[in-house]
């Protein structure tokens, strides 16, 4: 899987009330999370966001609740990826769980600012930086996990293959 | 070979002789919760999967507890998905407002997590549940999903941390304060992906309400899970409650550590953790004076009965200062009960505190005492994000009961010592 984009770069320890506030929380729909997305980090990043954009993101990035609307508002506000130095576990588990590709690049994450231009390929791992013509090391994504990102998260990977072998 | 008690209950879970740092490991799960946030998306997700039956319905609790009673009408749409899912699955743990708690007092108190489970739950402060012994961790709704339909799950067994504590702690300083100076320690992920195994004479002789706020705060270093070995402090609680059999696990001598850190309790006092993180831990005596708009007590780190006594222990014959709204909100209906029976609620109401109904309300900011912007709360409760009770401009202090009770009445950021 590869995408293309450009760069939002946040700080360190990016907790999940800061990716979707829990006022928010009374609904699940993700449009309307989308709203809301990254609001309490930069308020103005749900207008700012453009399809395929990347965040990228110091250390432990989407620690504290295990709200299952952070990956879901931020894929809903149309980012292909998040690259962050690390993340913290059950954002992790929750963002393949959705079909939110990330991909953990402390150089990536030291390096890149706000409105760089990336190319990500999630096979290799790498990570090209278009407007300086730099290239970061990521750990690839096993096949596997590409496919449930691609299938959209874990249920539609695992009702795909339950259809394919009956 | 040595294991710690973490990776006996996993080992034991899982169905192996034995687990190491790193594995991944298919386990059975005894008991799992999800609440009126996470359920609707989980039980979306059960659906989704074309998923009729639940592994065991006696094994999966809902508890609507965070936006109710409801405090608006999606709020109300969302508790009404899972009181109509209960039904359906005829749940014999559905709690209904006027019979529930916050999830994580509430499991506890009722018997249904206990020494030795494995507990999963749709809410990131699962790993309360070290407390009593378990292995408790927070996942999201897909793997809750996941878990309802096939009563497993699958983990990467974790590396543990082990804590010591020695030493004599001061007055006042409670289990609240050792979790808030041990994350100000560590970091907010000082503990990522590892065991927290909090250990040493100190924490023997911590009560079961105080192991449960240690516990429950693992996740705030970033912790798989966090857990005490169950003694006969846990035997007293949870004997009468259980309502299935449990086992008692204990590290062997020889179990290895990623880490072992040791603290001398004695030097620590009262700590306050500043915004915007619970890590931001500081000596109470330390700080200037703060003054303050909100006092909370409650929720499922500190809204239990012991934490009560506390809060009153300091109310009593004292009012509220002027210009401070104090909200107390014990956790369960039970507590609820008990605080009454003991007074407890006379000596708030004549100290001029507010009452609530158990809720998780204003801890996530969702209702219930939200902060306006520039308004400052103390609050016992786990987070301190920004935003995270109101406002993004608003902010928000952690403390034990007793120091947010004092604060109350002295009007600012203050230490028991100083009334």
């Amino acid at each position: 899987m590869k995408f293309s984009g450009k760069a939002w770069k946040f700080g360190a320890d990016i907790d999940t009330d800061a990716i979707i506030p829990a006022r928010y929380l009374n609904t699940s729909n993700p449009q309307e999370l989308a709203l809301h997305c990254m609001e309490d980090a930069d308020p103005e990043f749900p207008q700012k966001v453009t399809p395929g954009d990347v965040i990228v993101a110091d250390k432990n990035f989407g620690c504290g609740s295990s709200r299952e609307h952070a990956p879901i508002a931020i894929k809903a506000a149309g980012v292909s990826c998040v690259i962050a130095a690390s993340f913290a576990r059950i954002f992790y588990r929750n963002s393949f769980n959705m079909g939110l590709p990330i991909l953990e690049s402390p150089e990536a994450a030291a390096d890149v600012v706000t409105g760089e231009q990336l190319e990500i390929d999630l096979s290799t791992g790498t990570i090209v930086n278009k407007s300086r013509n730099l290239t970061y090391k990521a750990q690839p994504v096993p096949v596997f996990m590409q496919e449930l990102l691609a299938a959209g998260g874990l249920i539609p990977y695992v009702m795909k293959h339950l259809s394919s072998s009956e | 070979m040595a294991m710690t008690i973490t990776e006996k209950i996993l080992a034991a879970h899982s169905r192996l002789k034995r687990v190491e740092p790193g594995e991944l490991i298919e386990v059975d799960v005894d008991f799992c919760l999800a609440n009126d946030i996470t359920a609707p998306i989980a039980i979306e997700r059960f659906r989704q999967a074309g998923a009729k039956k639940i592994y065991d319905a006696a094994r999966v609790a809902l508890v609507p507890d965070h936006f109710v009673p409801n405090k608006d009408i999606e709020s109300a749409a969302q508790c009404q998905i899972l009181r109509e899912f209960a039904q359906e699955h005829k749940l014999p743990h559905f709690f209904e407002v006027g019979r529930m708690g916050i999830e994580h007092a509430l499991l506890p108190e009722q018997g249904l997590v206990l020494p030795g489970d494995v507990v999963v739950g749709a809410d990131s402060h699962t790993c309360t549940y070290g407390g009593l012994g378990a292995f408790a961790t927070g996942v999201g709704s897909t793997d809750l999903a996941a878990v309802m339909i096939t009563g497993r799950t699958w983990f990467r067994v974790p590396a543990s941390i082990k804590f010591v504590y020695h030493g004599t702690l001061a007055p006042w300083v409670t289990g609240k304060d050792l979790i808030l100076y041990t994350i100000g320690q560590v970091g907010v992920d000082g503990a990522r992906y590892r065991s927290m195994e909090f250990t040493g004479q100190v924490i023997s002789h911590l009560s079961m309400d105080q192991r449960l706020t240690m516990a429950n705060m693992a996740i705030e270093a970033g912790a798989k899970n966090g857990i005490i070995a169950p003694d006969e402090c846990t035997r007293a609680f949870v004997e009468g409650r259980a309502q299935r059999s449990y086992t008692f696990y204990e590290s062997d001598d020889n179990a290895v550590y990623e880490q072992v850190i040791n603290y001398d309790v004695s030097e620590i006092e009262p700590q306050v953790a500043l915004p915007h993180s619970p890590a931001n831990s500081q000596p109470v005596s330390s700080l200037d004076k703060i003054s303050i708009d909100q006092v909370v007590i409650g929720s499922c780190t500190n809204g239990r009965l012991e934490d009560l006594r506390a809060a009153a222990d300091i109310l009593k014959n004292r009012r509220i200062a002027p210009g401070v709204r104090c909200l107390i909100i014990p956790a369960t209906q039970t507590i609820y009960r008990q605080a009454m029976d003991e007074g407890l609620f006379t000596i708030f109401l004549e100290a001029e505190a507010a009452i609530s109904t158990p809720t998780c309300g204003p801890c996530l900011g969702g209702h219930m005492g939200i902060l306006a912007a520039g308004e400052r709360a103390v609050a016992t409760t786990n987070r301190n994000f920004v935003g995270r009770m109101g406002h993004p401009e608003s902010e928000v202090y952690l403390a034990s009961p007793a120091v947010a009770a004092a604060s109350a009445v002295l009007g600012r950021i203050a230490s028991p010592e100083e009334l």
